[in-house]
């Protein structure tokens, strides 16, 4: 299985690693450098290296790389899947995962990272078994230290072990024994929907999707047994589940049915395809030409569309220009505008758009001039933009909690739901003109 | 400053010198001001600032305070994490590993696991409390201890391993038993030898009741034993039905195995024609309704029903493909893709498509095997087009998959779609991108005839496009789908044609010219117009395009020599004086070929039909299309290679295995050891306590099908049967003595040496130790391999028991048809019977010989004789072993290397003789880096020993190296470095002529058998004068153990009671030619006669003369 991890930072230090059986040398790096050096992008690295004997999968996020060595025929992506969990432990526990965060709390890494692997086989990856055995630093834990002069952050023995040993042997491996909430028991859902398009240049919805998670945030004491179901269940066509989920109540029911674990978690991910129509609640107007003698139009209106009277939030449009376009001087009416000559990437921050706002003189909009630089041909393709937007309080596929029930336990507990609607980076692109006729 | 550092040497020289001399306090206390002190010391200098730094974390591990042993082990682990070498702390951690801190104790561990395998004498220090620790009231501790026993990779403590795993598996807590079933694996890799009695392991650990251990154990199945499909059949309907619940790792593991499982025992869903639809939609069938659906494929073969275990694993893995985890999800996947009937593919589509939503990584990998399956079932990603649609976002490999998908899922009816789709890509600033859709839009032109023309003119389109690569890839793909299809496109020859001033990548050029030579004849007057035009930039062209610029003069002068020929040899004398020699060679062939036709007359005579020959279309084909060799989702099918311990998913059976084999029967305690003997007569109680155990499928199966088929034809399938799980048993049972020989912990060279016990160890324990067993598994439901191995021991006891019985049944079952199957049975215990038997009068013989040879003696030295035979049975192997001296530490400059042969087969190699050498390091604290093993020139073949990185000074370390001394006597040397310096003399060890055996076991009627082959020249004789004193001594043991001290061999069970002749049997470790010793008193002559047979002839003269002199020390 995973032989050995190599933690990689951005400049190409290995700054940590660790090995679950005999030690492969430093120098194997050296392959990944290379299948490095030739990629571009550091998106681009291969995510499988192979080397005369052994084999790198590694996986790049948060600005690092993490380089898992093999020698024996695994499944690659047991291997992929498995160091992003580390990666997820490691940002629940440091509260980022970047170089500096890993360095200062080397200790508990190693800790972590024995607890997860167990000779290369995944032994412990939920989070609230982890903490059971090492304990999260967090102010909290450092000032007791302080005062106590209590040191350690594994946390073996006494409670967490029996705790822990109810778990084990229930096969509810998420959940450890008994957990008090003693001032509040809450259970918070948050639907967090990230919209997914792509319209082309005559304006049409060439793709609309929705990819969406509910998070939950639960701390109830006990042992509670929770159902929660939806109004409209039936948009919930592609789902994958926290093992937690009883998949036989879902197949049948449709109704989501769990056993919660403590704290944190992701309950559910789903995605709404384009067979259910989604309503795209911004728009864009453009005019873009770039004109012979080195200058050109640029021109953007940005409306809101179908919101429900929600206000768009944090809107923000990215276009990456021609290589060819020296500069821009370009006027907002609402937000900044900023253009990065180097990257060729100009920034429009609008920041909220009203939805009361229906007269299109009040619009924001972009007006100005491009300059190109002169002696080289017009750019052939015309620049994409990426638009960015948050929504609260609505979930654009339209799903809805009918309720949430507690069983098994005496207790009220609180319950509040949260709906967010988001644009991920590069994930919602419009393109501006249309080039290219087709042949027939 | 300067003060702080001097004080800083001064306490750590001195506790140098001090080493345990200083009481811990002491020392403690000197370190925690010289720390203090350290730290702005730090800034100076790096090289001091390291060697001090080790030296107070060492003070600080010595301390007594926790506070600071902590600090010191978290700075320790630091130097580990960054890749520093923490080696030289090894002796001052390991001490803390009896800390009761449990983070001390726990860092610990993290250092041990990474360095025991280094220092692997010191690391045995710590093992003792390893083992308390397995003892520890905690769970989590005995878990931790057996994880961490089992990670540091010592070979020395296999033994103490194997205990704790064996212990381990019947602990309370399944938490323990689920570590247990992974340190299997590890011990696995540590020692290979180990594997048999690790599967018996394995299978007890995947019939445990937890699904937590289950999970596991199949890691450890499939690690150790795949092969082994067998000890599946009884887990496998509970693995299916309980998937869901093991955790997400092992599920992919199990799934994996799973799919393996499948395609074993199931036959293929898609070779047959698909019958009746309903029965594959008929998820909730019941097993009823299967077994008539089985019954109803015995009489049609011709319409294909899926065996209700094969509908079972599909049923239960489709929940699993909505996992959160990836691994799961590609896992099901993958076992449809292998396991499912084509009709119920379509289900994983989804799921993959929604892998596509994670991490660039997975992405990838998800899209590869997209672009495989794609490949043989367009239809089922056909509804997710739009899934592949390139972003401008995705990083570049994703990229290319999609375009790859697209391309193979495009078809008549969603080409225009597609096309327009990569339209837009082609205007991507990714160049190489751009330049990858154009090919796609090629291939695309070439599957769907529909848009060929549309494409091509669409390619075309592009040659006049600014972008250079654009252009050129356009030239390229364009000739390409001409060269398919030429006849229609004229036009667009003569258009290519017309570009060929503007373009100016190389091979877009050379493209162009090609086609112009290749059709000239439609363009036969522009044709030697181009040809003008690139003579005048002849000398500037790349090579690539000259070669072009050759081809198209040669063929225009065959086609119209007359108007060209002028200028064809302007041509030709150009490339006479190229610089490049490959242009020169290629004009000089085309040269004899055209213009010298009488110096080669026959090839002029075709030129014409050569250059012109039809060159075939070229194939565009998709990038991934070799991958698919090995299995989707693996390491190997990812890089495209075979990578270790990978294996090809077997193809389908023809046949499928029988569905009984996996049923699972609960026998209820009663039945088999209470209710049995009340039975009026023995005759019947066998029978039902048999066909209980063998026949209690087949029963239920009736009861499922009604009483309705009866049939001889049926009657002869149960045979089979029968003895399928008869055989299935015999090898449980075997397993199980095994496994009891283990627990008797006895090393198995031992019982080699004496044989005539090996019956005995081997088979009462079997019998009366599965007694209390079989009560144990009586509790459990579903534990049916442990119920089978009960059963079957009883048999053993009963037949031994009592024979006649089982003759009675024969007779009785012969009369009734029904039952033949059972009378194959009763007939096969008896033959296994009387083998039992044959042993157990082996045994006797013995015991007669010993003690008959001493019947005039008195009763008293009986019973010292039979106190030396059980002397013998307990390890004593060590009495034969003697240690020899091959480098003293003079020439090995301190390095003392002792050697002496274990008499275990070395587990490298089995045609090599095993030899242990201990290396010392005699002086008193120098220590020896980096022991290396180096081959000499000698043709004698060694398997050398594992570098030793370090040898502390007064410390030994044992490891092993193989010889093949190809039945020989010539002694074998090999030379060795200590730190890249060669020694000066090579250690050479000689030949042992006695260890170049290894003990064969035979009966005597083998013995007898084998004599009979090896007479004549291939024995020799020797006597030997003995004095009445001596022989009076001569008995079974007293000669047993001489011969056993000089050879390799085991004796041989003598059946006749002879007291006067002692064999013995061996066979030579290189190529196992048999050696037959044979010993014989002549009392009245006060003579020994010793015969040896055996067609290595040399060693067996040179074995006589030690057996000889061995003998003739008795006294």
């Amino acid at each position: 299985m995973i032989h050995s991890l190599f933690i990689i930072n951005g400049a190409g230090d290995v700054f940590m690693e660790k090995h679950w059986k005999t030690v492969v040398g430093k120098s194997i790096c050296d392959y990944f450098f290379e299948a490095q050096s030739k990629c571009a992008n550091s998106e681009d690295v291969p995510p499988v290296i192979a080397t005369p004997h052994h084999y790198l999968v590694n996986i790049f996020r948060n600005n690092l790389y993490f380089v898992a060595v093999l020698t024996n025929e695994v499944a690659p992506l047991f291997v992929i899947e498995f160091l992003h969990r580390i990666m997820d432990v490691f940002e629940y526990y440091f509260g980022e995962c970047t170089e500096t965060s890993l360095k200062d709390n080397y200790v508990v890494v190693y800790e972590l990272l024995d607890e997860m692997l167990d000779s290369g086989l995944p032994l412990a990856t939920e989070t609230n078994i982890l903490e059971e055995l090492i304990k999260r630093p967090n102010i909290i834990l450092k000032m007791t230290k302080l005062i106590t002069g209590d040191d350690t952050n594994v946390a073996i023995s006494g409670e967490g072990a029996k705790n822990l040993s109810r778990g084990m042997e229930s096969g509810i491996t998420w959940r450890t024994g008994r957990i008090v909430h003693r001032s509040t028991n809450e259970i918070l859902i948050d639907i967090i929907e990230t919209l997914d398009a792509i319209i082309d240049q005559r304006g049409t919805i060439i793709s609309a999707e929705v990819n969406g998670v509910i998070d939950c945030c639960i701390k109830l004491s006990g042992n509670p047994d929770l159902t929660l179901s939806f109004v409209n269940p039936r948009l919930l066509d592609d789902v994958s589940f926290h093992p937690c989920v009883r998949l036989k109540k879902w197949e049948s029911e449709r109704v989501l049915s769990f056993i919660p674990p403590d704290g944190n978690f992701r309950l559910i991910s789903y995605h709404i395809g384009s067979q259910n129509a989604i309503s795209i609640p911004i728009y864009v107007k453009h005019n873009i030409q770039f004109r012979e003698g080195s200058s050109g139009r640029f021109e953007l209106t940005v409306g809101p569309k179908q919101t429900m009277g929600k206000t768009l939030e944090a809107v923000v449009i990215e276009c990456s220009m021609p290589k060819s376009v020296l500069n821009c001087t370009l006027t907002p009416t609402q937000g900044k505008c900023t253009f990065d000559p180097v990257k060729k990437i100009l920034v429009w921050d609008i920041g909220k758009i009203e939805s009361k706002t229906q007269a299109a003189a009040r619009l924001p909009s972009l007006r100005g001039n491009i300059v190109l630089s002169t002696g080289q041909p017009l750019p052939e393709s015309n620049p994409v933009l990426n638009v960015r937007f948050t929504l609260n309080q609505i979930a654009i596929s339209g799903i809805r909690v009918q309720r949430v029930d507690m069983h098994g336990e005496k207790y009220k507990p609180f319950k509040g739901v949260k709906y967010i609607t988001t644009v991920k980076n590069g994930r919602f692109q419009i393109q501006t003109k249309q080039n290219f006729s087709i042949p027939d | 400053m300067s003060s702080a550092e001097r004080s800083l040497s001064m306490s750590s020289s001195m506790s140098m010198q001090g080493a345990s001399g200083f009481s811990s306090g002491a020392s403690g206390g000197g370190a925690n001001p010289a720390d203090e002190n350290a730290e702005p010391a730090s800034t100076l200098s790096i090289f001091a600032l390291d060697y001090k730094k080790h030296e107070d974390i060492k003070h600080m591990l010595d301390s007594n305070k926790d506070n600071l042993k902590l600090e010191a082990m978290r700075r320790v682990i630091g130097m580990i994490a960054k890749g520093k070498d923490a080696a030289d702390l090894f002796p001052a951690v390991v001490k803390n590993v009896v800390s009761k801190n449990m983070e001390i104790k726990k860092l610990v561990y993290v250092y041990l696991m990474r360095y025991a395998e280094e220092q692997q004498d010191l690391a045995l220090l710590s093992i003792a409390t390893f083992q308390r620790a397995l003892k520890d009231p905690n769970q989590l501790i005995r878990a931790s201890a057996l994880r961490v026993l089992s990670s540091i990779r010592v070979p020395s403590i296999v033994t103490i391993m194997m205990l704790a795993i064996r212990e381990a598996v019947h602990d309370m807590s399944p938490y323990v038993r689920k570590t247990a079933a992974n340190a299997i694996a590890k011990l696995y890799a540590l020692d290979p030898e180990l594997k048999e009695e690790l599967i018996a392991v394995i299978a007890k650990l995947l019939a445990d009741k937890t699904i937590l251990v289950n999970g596991s154990a199949v890691q450890a199945f499939e690690q150790v034993c795949p092969e082994r499909i067998d000890l599946i059949h009884k887990n496998y309907r509970r693995l299916c039905n309980l998937l869901v619940d093991i955790d997400e790792w092992s599920q992919v593991t199990v799934l994996n195995m799973l799919t393996r499982y499948a395609r074993t025992q199931f036959v293929d869903p898609n070779k047959t024609v698909e019958g009746d639809k309903n029965n594959f939609y008929g998820d909730e069938n019941n097993s009823k309704e299967k077994s008539e659906n089985d019954g109803e494929d015995s009489l049609e073969k011709r319409t294909y029903v899926m065996d209700s275990d094969h509908r079972l694993l599909l049923r239960c893995t489709k929940p699993l493909l909505q996992s959160r985890n990836s691994a799961v999800v590609m896992a099901v996947a993958q076992l449809y893709h292998y396991v499912a009937p084509r009709s119920e593919i379509h289900v994983i589509a989804n799921a993959l498509i929604r892998l596509l939503r994670h991490h660039r990584e997975i992405q990838t990998i998800v899209l590869k095997c997209i672009a495989s399956m794609a490949e043989k079932n367009k239809d089922i990603f056909g509804p997710f087009l739009k899934a592949f649609y390139v972003r401008s976002s995705d990083s570049s490999h994703v990229k290319r998959y999609k375009l790859e998908i697209l391309t193979t899922l495009a078809c008549a009816t969603n080409i225009s779609t597609v096309l327009r789709e990569l339209q837009t890509y082609v205007l991507s600033p990714d160049k190489e991108f751009a330049a990858q859709t154009i090919h796609a839009i090629g291939r695309c032109a070439s599957t769907i005839p529909e848009v060929t023309e549309a494409c091509l003119n669409g390619l075309v389109g592009y040659m006049s496009k600014k972008d250079e690569t654009i252009v050129a890839e356009s030239v390229v793909v364009v000739k390409k789908l001409l060269q398919i299809n030429p006849v229609q496109y004229g036009d667009i020859i003569k258009h290519i044609v017309r570009k060929v001033d503007k373009i100016t990548v190389p091979a877009a050029r050379a493209s162009i010219l090609w086609l112009i030579g290749e059709y000239s004849e439609r363009i036969s007057k522009l044709a030697p117009d181009v040809l003008r035009k690139m003579a005048k930039t002849f000398p500037d062209e790349e090579a690539i395009v000259k070669h072009q610029i050759l081809n198209l003069a040669a063929k225009l002068y065959v086609m119209n020599a007359k108007q060209t020929h002028l200028l064809v040899q302007y041509v030709f004398n150009l490339a006479k004086y190229d610089t490049n020699y490959d242009t020169r060679d290629k004009a000089r062939l085309l040269r004899a070929l055209l213009f010298q036709a009488d110096k080669c007359p026959a090839l002029s005579k075709h030129a014409k039909k050569i250059l012109l020959a039809s060159k075939p279309a070229p194939l565009l084909e998709s990038i991934v299309r070799n991958h698919d060799q090995y299995t989707l989702g693996t390491l190997s099918y990812v890089i495209g290679q075979a990578v270790p311990g990978y294996t090809d998913l077997p193809d389908y059976p023809l046949e499928p295995s029988d569905s009984s084999i996996r049923n699972v029967e609960v026998i209820r305690p009663s039945l088999s050891q209470d209710e049995s003997p009340r039975k009026p007569s023995s005759g019947g109680k066998k029978k039902s306590t048999t066909s209980e155990k063998f026949y209690s499928d087949e029963e239920e199966n009736d009861e499922n099908e009604g009483t309705s088929t009866e049939g001889p034809d049926d009657e002869e399938e149960e045979d089979e049967d029968g003895d399928e799980d008869e055989d299935d048993e015999n090898e449980e049972e075997e397993e199980n003595e095994d496994d009891e020989d283990e627990d008797d912990e006895k090393p198995t060279k031992n019982i080699h040496q004496t044989n005539e016990y090996e019956q005995l160890d081997a088979r009462s324990p079997t019998i009366i130790e599965n007694q209390p067993e079989s009560h144990e598994s009586t509790e459990g439901e579903d534990t049916e391999s442990d119920d089978e191995v009960t059963s079957a021991s009883e048999d053993t006891t009963d037949d031994d028991a009592d024979e006649k019985t089982i003759e009675k049944h024969t007779l009785s079952f012969n009369k009734s048809p029904s039952n033949i199957a059972i009378s194959g049975f009763s007939m096969a215990t008896i033959t296994e019977k009387s083998i039992a038997e044959d042993d157990l009068e082996a045994f006797l013989g013995i015991t007669t010989t010993s003690t008959g040879a001493q019947q005039s003696t008195t009763k008293a030295s009986v019973r010292d004789d039979l106190q030396n035979l059980e002397s013998l049975s307990t390890p004593s192997t060590l009495t034969y072993i003697r240690q020899y001296e091959c480098l003293n530490r003079m020439t090995g400059q301190g390095l003392q290397i002792q050697y002496r042969f274990p008499r275990t087969p070395f587990q490298r190699a089995t045609n090599m003789v095993h030899i242990e050498l201990t290396f010392t390091n005699t002086t008193p604290n120098n220590d020896i880096r980096s022991i290396k093993f180096i081959k000499s020139k000698s043709g004698v073949n060694i398997q050398g020993f594992n570098d030793i990185d370090q040898l502390p000074g007064g410390a030994s370390i044992i490891t092993s190296i193989g010889i093949d001394f190809n039945d020989t006597t010539q002694s074998a040397s090999f030379d060795i470095s200590i730190d890249g310096r060669q020694l000066a003399t090579s250690v050479s060890i000689p030949c042992h002529v006695g260890e170049l055996f290894q003990p064969k076991f035979l009966n005597e009627k083998d013995f007898n058998q084998n004599l009979g082959s090896l007479r004549g020249m291939h024995e020799i004789t020797g006597t030997l004068n003995v004095n009445e004193t001596q022989i009076s001594k001569f008995n079974f043991t007293t000669i047993q153990t001489k011969v056993v001290q000089c050879a390799n061999v085991s004796s041989v069970p003598s059946s006749s009671g002879d007291s006067t002749i002692y064999r013995f049997s061996g066979q030579t470790v290189s190529s196992k030619a048999l050696v037959l010793i044979a010993i014989q008193l002549n009392i009245s002559q006060s003579t020994i006669n010793l015969t040896l047979n055996s067609d290595r002839i040399i060693l067996a003269t040179m074995l006589l003369k030690e057996i000889q002199q061995a003998i003739s020390t008795i006294s």
